[in-house]
């Protein structure tokens, strides 16, 4: 029995885009296919505007990769847009990935694409997409969500998946080299109690102020250290013990305060298990 | 004396260890066995008792061995003692021969009397009457002792050395190998294979006679990169042919976000070139330029003549250098560096710049002396 549902395509070679959309239509005929997007953020923006019931992600797209746009689909998706989207994603190879899948039940689709492989695709998010309809058990739909979310933190952590693969172990920073004016100001790590990735650029905040450094918060954060410097956010990497409280909603997310600050940052659902008693 | 050998080995590593163990205590029996000999050659010669003689001979050489073999061990850490601690040198037990010659000359003395008291006592005899008088002693001691320990000092070297030397090129082959592999591997990248497979099978349900031309692309693409290592050089328009084919298929898959220019006056057609050379500058401008560029962009490969040089560009107008200095390995580039440097010393280089006009990107240039005949 096929069930109605919508899809998202995210894949950036139009033959291989145009050739799954036409597979899924021959294969889960019910299934709609209501974007085919060329690349990681279009796939972001689609799926936040069109709220697919399941989407295709490439894993090498331009922009954003299909693990970054995953991310941010589970750190921006509205409290009430119901359900995540089921994520498949697709890769061509990838050592790393393939590893980091196995290891964390994400579904996959290998190109060339295989009907028989896809067909037990199809059949795997029907299933999935049961479990979470509205009226589903909400404890379903919650449990859903949770599962969702650590097969993502499980990605997320994965090794040469993120960073970029194979990179040798960075070197820890000791200051922070940032330029105001023609004078470079030598920041200790210690004194920064959060970075904020903002385009390019990273904001470094320090209690007195606040610097701009061009480097890409993914190149900044394999030079912290992890144990001191903790990432609550794609974006946001808080010192650990300049975080005041933190307080969790009912949407999942966790609000902190800082010591001696009084900017309020917001860690996403992703990274709430991060906050518990001891 | 391994340590002689110029080969990357870890020379603290247990094996390495017990093989230096072993070797120290071969050289000491070999030093017994010289000292024999020695002994043998002195008793034909002034036919002294023979026992005595070779009790002196043996114990003299031993203690030779002994106080040279190991003497020289602290004086190549005091040597070495400013080499940083995971050097080669830091580790080395030859500290070079001057001070080597300095250790020879005290150790044989040394060994001369300690051995010859020794042999005394053992056999309850004094020296042989050879050996008595000073002037006859020190002739005896340059003759029997100092002399020989030079000799068998080199000996031990020179063989050592060798044995190093060995160990040295077995390294480099394996190394050798394992770049080979990686080449390969770099150019039939599985990404790009299976994503151009994936392309073909569509086409071929949707257009079997544009399959049929990626497909022949993709054979040529093969055949050449298969054959790439087999042969010295081919001629430019070859190269040219096939970054033709390669980005052909990267065209296809890539669609309206690649364009290509190419470049090749008729007059350098013929001109000979090492196979793919700009292969990986042209992967470096898709993977590290164009691929991740939403907008995607142009490819220009060029060929022109400066005086007596040959400039060949390959400049894209993905997303510059800044981007990508942390990406990937860097491994096409140095290997492009090495082939050059490899075929043409100092002669050829390579450079990368960012392309300062309006349209950015990154462009990298070779520079190669023509051939003789052409350049005039």
């Amino acid at each position: 029995m096929m069930m109605k549902a919508r899809a998202l395509i995210a894949e950036d070679e139009p033959l291989l885009a145009a050739n799954l959309q036409a597979e899924l239509e021959r294969l889960w005929p019910e299934l709609e296919t209501v974007a085919n997007v060329r690349h990681g953020a279009a796939a972001v923006e689609s799926a936040l505007a069109l709220r697919p019931d399941v989407v295709f992600l490439d894993i090498r797209m331009p922009g954003l990769t299909g693990l970054e746009a995953a991310q941010a689909l589970a750190e921006d998706w509205p409290d009430d847009a119901g359900a995540l989207p089921a994520i498949v994603f697709v890769t061509a190879y990838d050592q790393y990935a393939l590893q980091a899948f196995e290891h964390s039940a994400v579904d996959y689709v290998l190109k060339p694409v295989q009907p028989d492989r896809l067909a037990q695709t199809c059949t795997r998010v029907q299933a999935a997409l049961k479990t979470r309809q509205p009226n589903g058990q909400p404890s379903n739909q919650a449990a859903a969500l949770e599962a969702t979310l650590g097969q993502l933190r499980h990605l997320l952590g994965a090794p040469g998946l993120v960073n970029s693969a194979g990179a040798p172990q960075a070197a820890k920073l000791g200051v922070i080299q940032a330029s105001v004016g023609n004078a470079i100001h030598m920041v200790p790590v210690g004194e920064v109690l959060y970075f904020e990735a903002a385009d390019k650029y990273v904001r470094v905040i320090t209690a007195e102020r606040e610097y701009l450094i061009r480097t890409a918060l993914r190149e900044l954060i394999p030079q912290l250290d992890e144990t001191r410097f903790w990432q609550v956010h794609r974006g946001l990497v808080v010192r650990a013990d300049a975080i005041a409280t933190a307080v969790r909603d009912e949407a999942g997310k966790v609000h902190l305060t800082l010591r001696g600050h009084k900017d309020k940052l917001v860690a996403s659902r992703l990274y709430a298990h991060l906050f518990k008693a001891m | 004396m391994t340590s002689m050998s110029a080969s990357p080995l870890d020379l603290t590593s247990p094996e390495v260890r017990v093989q230096r163990r072993g070797r120290f205590w071969m050289r000491g029996l070999r030093s017994v066995g010289y000292g024999a000999l020695i002994g043998l050659i002195i008793t034909g010669l002034t036919g002294q008792s023979f026992g005595t003689t070779m009790v002196h001979s043996m114990c003299i050489a031993t203690m030779c061995w002994f106080f040279i073999d190991l003497g020289r061990i602290p004086l190549a850490r005091w040597k070495h003692r400013n080499a940083p601690a995971d050097s080669p040198e830091a580790e080395s037990h030859w500290p070079g021969w001057p001070l080597m010659l300095v250790i020879v000359v005290i150790g044989s003395v040394l060994g001369f009397m300690v051995g010859g008291t020794l042999a005394s006592w053992l056999t309850n005899q004094p020296m042989p009457g050879y050996l008595r008088g000073s002037l006859r002693q020190t002739v005896a001691l340059v003759l029997t002792s100092l002399v020989p320990a030079l000799i068998i000092t080199y000996w031990f070297y020179s063989r050592e050395a060798i044995a190093g030397h060995e160990a040295a090129t077995q390294v480099a082959q394996r190394q050798a190998a394992e770049n080979q592999l990686k080449l390969l591997e770099s150019q039939l990248e599985p990404h790009m294979l299976f994503n151009t497979l994936a392309n073909l099978r569509v086409l071929i349900g949707i257009d079997p006679p544009r399959a049929q031309l990626m497909l022949d692309q993709l054979i040529a693409f093969l055949r050449a990169t298969l054959n790439a290592s087999r042969s010295a050089s081919h001629p430019l328009e070859a190269e040219f042919a096939r970054l033709r084919d390669y980005l052909a298929l990267m065209e296809l898959r890539m669609g309206e976000r690649l364009q290509t220019h190419f470049e090749l006056p008729a007059e350098l057609a013929g001109l000979p070139l090492p196979p793919l050379l700009l292969q990986p500058l042209v992967e470096n401008s898709i993977k590290h330029g164009l691929e991740p560029k939403v907008a995607g962009g142009r490819i220009e490969v060029r060929a022109a003549r400066d005086a007596d040089e040959l400039v060949l560009q390959v400049r894209d107008t993905g997303v510059g250098l800044a981007d990508t200095a942390s990406d990937g390995t860097r491994f096409g580039l140095t290997q492009v560096r090495e082939r050059l440097a490899t075929l043409y010393g100092a002669q050829a280089r390579l450079s990368l710049a960012p392309c300062d006009d309006a349209e950015g990107g990154t462009l990298a240039t070779i520079r190669l002396p023509l051939p003789a005949a052409t350049a005039r």
